[in-house]
């Protein structure tokens, strides 16, 4: 454990040096600025706090920018080093390969959630500055922390996998980019085609809830969208209440991160530096 | 030490190492020569368990390649090793401290030995190739290791650094370390080890002293006999040989036959006025051992 957090330390530092963290707390930042202040339109239409309708937006921002910020972070972390030959060198020292896998996940997901915290902070408290907020939407805005966060982890860990699974970095590049375009923007649309040309029958009913809810990307939409009152402004895909057991899309996120975390400590094995 | 029985790597259904045997004693510097491709790289991959074994054995005191104890044993410097250069060289070498269980101001301790004291703090993006060789070997310093294996130590380095590096060599030996390193870089090598290993294709052709591997290939020792002026023709009609520059004469002769040969050159003072001798170098085995046995002279 003691070389998990001297990695942990080290990539912390990288991360810090090579403006990785400052470009992810930018970003977060950034957006969250923008979507405060311009998402006063349906607050009063809607009738709820503008907290609420920043959550909202928030929601569908980060289902985008969490798995790229993670990914970004996360494809060098294997096939870089490989490339560099550290790795080589790394894994001649007394250290246990899993140390070195959770060094750079812990760095990564701080980083992560530090970047989360300051750009779902500025925006709650924005929000509560223009508007005040209710105690539901502050309770709404640390669930999607919480969310993020383990959204974020999901895919350090496709990133990690990833990475282990190609030699060259640039290949791990494009590899991230299409999980990322598949994963996030097409998985949907594929879906909401399949339901149209269903028409409200099986795939409908049985199929769609549950593929829905595999995908971390939605089943982290349906813990922060799934059944409130502002679903509607945000998400084109609902699901019907009933359609899956209860804490599902909860227990899905619970479970991807130490899954995909097991699989890219396989993949992460095999290598021969 | 290092024991190295009859190993065997395949690599996409070819043998890159071919039934080696080879063992460094505590205390032995041993060069490990080659040509690119003859599997130098390949066979301290395979002692650092970087790659799995397809045949025979390697121990390293005891423990089988790979093992954590083996690993806390081993020093390695790799050919090609980028450090991260948005850090700097005492943040790197620190961290690699860290993960060897050796205290952070050993790190500084070792950067100064290995002369990178006053650009520690500097980042590696500003360093030479020199320069990141050394921050390369301070890290295989870490830790006291039992055994070290160098590849190609010394690319990079200039004379003055070489010579400091084979230092180091020398210290860990003398302290009890058992060394391996690779190298192309063959004349600085011949006061520096114990002993020369020769791989060709995968193949251990050679293994022994430097004085031993002489003896066995039978190269010749060359005579260049500088004449007095206007003589040289006299002395090639008495001592036979080819000219060379003007006004020497090379011979060449088998090692039992150099003195016989001396002194018939003694025997010619009027016409000799100087003679160097030039056992055969280290290029010269080199070039002996590492060529297809049946093209051998």
């Amino acid at each position: 454990m003691t070389a998990a957090f001297a990695f942990a330390r080290y990539d912390l530092l990288l991360a810090h040096r090579n403006l990785w963290a400052a470009i992810s707390i930018g970003l977060m930042t950034l957006f969250a600025i923008v979507l405060t202040i311009s998402g006063s339109a349906p607050a009063g239409a809607l009738g709820v706090d503008r907290l609420t309708v920043t959550v909202t937006s928030l929601t569908t921002l980060s289902i985008y920018l969490v798995p790229l910020i993670a990914l970004l972070l996360s494809f060098d972390a294997i096939a870089g080093e490989r490339d560099r030959g550290m790795l080589a060198l790394i894994l001649s020292y007394p250290v246990s390969s899993a140390s070195f896998l959770i060094g750079k996940f812990l760095a990564h997901l701080i980083t992560l959630a530090v970047a989360l915290a300051i750009g779902f902070g500025i925006a709650g408290i924005l929000s509560v500055a223009l508007d005040g907020a209710s105690p539901a939407s502050w309770k709404a805005l640390f669930v999607l922390y919480g969310s993020a966060v383990l959204l974020g982890a999901t895919f350090l860990g496709f990133g990690y996998a990833i990475s282990s699974l190609v030699r060259h970095p640039g290949a791990a590049a494009g590899l991230v980019i299409g999980l990322w375009l598949i994963g996030i923007v097409l998985y949907d649309l594929a879906l909401l085609g399949a339901l149209v040309a269903d028409d409200g029958g099986f795939f409908t009913s049985k199929l769609f809830p549950w593929l829905l809810v595999i995908n971390p990307a939605d089943a982290f939409r349906l813990v922060n969208l799934g059944g409130s009152t502002s679903t509607l402004l945000a998400s084109g895909l609902l699901v019907p209440q009933d359609a899956l057991p209860a804490l599902m899309p909860q227990m899905a996120l619970l479970l991807w991160p130490p899954v995909i975390g097991y699989i890219a400590w396989r993949l992460f094995r095999r290598i021969e530096p | 030490m290092l024991q190295i029985d009859g190993v065997i790597k395949y690599r996409d259904g070819r043998q890159t190492v071919t039934n080696v045997s080879l063992t460094v004693e505590a205390g032995e510097r041993v060069a490990l020569l080659g040509h690119n491709g003859a599997g130098k790289t390949t066979l301290l991959r395979l002692i650092l368990g970087l790659t799995k074994i397809d045949g025979g054995q390697i121990s390293i005191f005891g423990h089988p390649p790979g093992s954590i104890e083996a690993r806390r044993l081993t020093a390695y410097l790799p050919e090609n090793v980028d450090f991260h250069q948005s850090l700097s060289g005492k943040e790197v070498l620190r961290h690699l401290a860290r993960l060897k269980g050796d205290r952070a101001t050993r790190a500084d301790d070792l950067l100064e030995r290995v002369g990178l004291a006053a650009d520690a703090e500097r980042r590696i993006s500003t360093y030479s190739k020199g320069m990141r060789q050394r921050l390369g070997l301070a890290q295989a310093l870490l830790g006291d290791p039992r055994l070290s294996l160098l590849d190609e130590p010394t690319s990079g380095l200039d004379p003055i650094a070489r010579w400091e590096f084979y230092e180091l060599v020398g210290e860990l030996a003398a302290g009890g370390g058992a060394v391996l390193l690779s190298s192309h870089a063959l004349t600085e090598m011949e006061a520096r080890t114990d002993r020369i290993a020769i791989l060709r294709a995968g193949k251990l052709v050679a293994n022994d002293t430097l004085e031993s591997l002489r003896r066995s290939a039978g190269l010749p020792v060359r005579l260049r006999v500088a004449a007095r002026p206007d003589r040289a023709e006299d002395l090639m009609a008495n001592l036979g040989g080819c000219r060379i520059n003007g006004r020497s004469v090379e011979l060449a002769c088998q090692a039992d036959e150099k003195m016989a040969l001396l002194s018939s050159i003694n025997a010619l003072p009027h016409l000799v006025e100087d003679i160097d001798i030039v056992p055969p170098g280290l290029d010269d085995l080199y070039r002996y051992f590492s060529a297809p046995e049946e093209t051998r002279s």
